[in-house]
């Protein structure tokens, strides 16, 4: 099974986003806390992107595949927008982003806590993709 | 597009933010300006109802992040109160029932504000 969603990079489209990944993630049979987990966290990739790589420019287009093969539960989102590597950044300190007021960088701490896997990657032809994986168990 | 909603009413001295709906990135600003309104005004206790809110993500959290010390830098704070336990996941998962306070129900946050003012004896 593969589903695909493409739109523009606009904080208007994430409940559009949601819905997708609820529906397919329902379908392959998750349990309803297990979607809750698997929406937040593309909500969080697909906010970074709009951020982060589109600086919410509406004309970045965000690209969504769904795929669910021997039980692996795969999301891949790509865009085009400016390279972003989460990977450099280490696991926040909670307390003291609290203290600093910081709320930047949650987003990325969440998508890890509530996915089996999450990889970023730069493609060759300039995009940026990261897939975040939810094993049903 | 999903439904966000703030609305504003008042238990005593003490400001309570009901919220509804789906807060975020896209819906955040909206409670940012809630927010933005009450230290304009000079109202820094605040109890949020989180009974009709249905989803939460780092964007909202943020906002809570952002006012919190302003609040309590000025004798009030912020405290959560009716949460689902979805939502509430999301808050624990950030860290944040070690920072805040979190009450099963609104008129408890409310007394809480009450017993730190002297309104209400301590039992």
């Amino acid at each position: 099974m593969v589903n695909e969603l493409s739109v523009n990079s606009t904080t208007e489209n994430l409940s559009l986003i949601r819905e997708f990944i609820k529906s397919n993630a329902k379908n392959v049979g998750f349990t309803e806390e297990a979607i809750n987990k698997i929406v937040l966290a593309v909500d969080e990739a697909c906010t970074n992107v709009i951020k982060h790589a589109y600086k919410y420019s509406v004309s970045g287009q965000i690209n969504i595949s769904v795929s669910f093969v021997q039980g692996k539960f795969s999301v891949v989102i790509t865009d085009s927008g400016i390279h972003f590597n989460p990977n450099a950044i280490p696991e926040p300190d909670l307390q003291l982003y609290h203290q600093q007021r910081k709320s930047g960088g949650l987003g990325v701490f969440l998508m890890r806590k509530l996915m089996d896997e999450v990889n970023y990657e730069n493609l060759n032809d300039n995009r940026n993709q990261v897939v975040l994986v939810k094993y049903l168990s | 597009m999903a439904e966000f909603n703030v609305n504003v009413r008042e238990s005593g001295h003490i400001k309570i933010l009901e919220l509804q709906g789906y807060l975020d990135a896209h819906t955040a600003p909206d409670l940012e300006a809630a927010f933005t309104k009450l230290v304009d005004n000079n109202q820094f206790k605040v109890v949020v109802n989180f009974n009709d809110l249905n989803y939460i993500s780092s964007a909202g959290l943020g906002v809570f992040m952002a006012y919190v010390e302003t609040m309590r830098d000025n004798m009030g704070d912020i405290k959560f109160a009716n949460m689902k336990d979805s939502v509430f996941n999301i808050f624990d998962l950030l860290g944040f029932p070690s920072l805040y306070e979190f009450f099963n129900d609104e008129n408890e946050a409310v007394k809480k504000f009450d017993v730190i003012d002297g309104t209400v004896k301590a039992e």
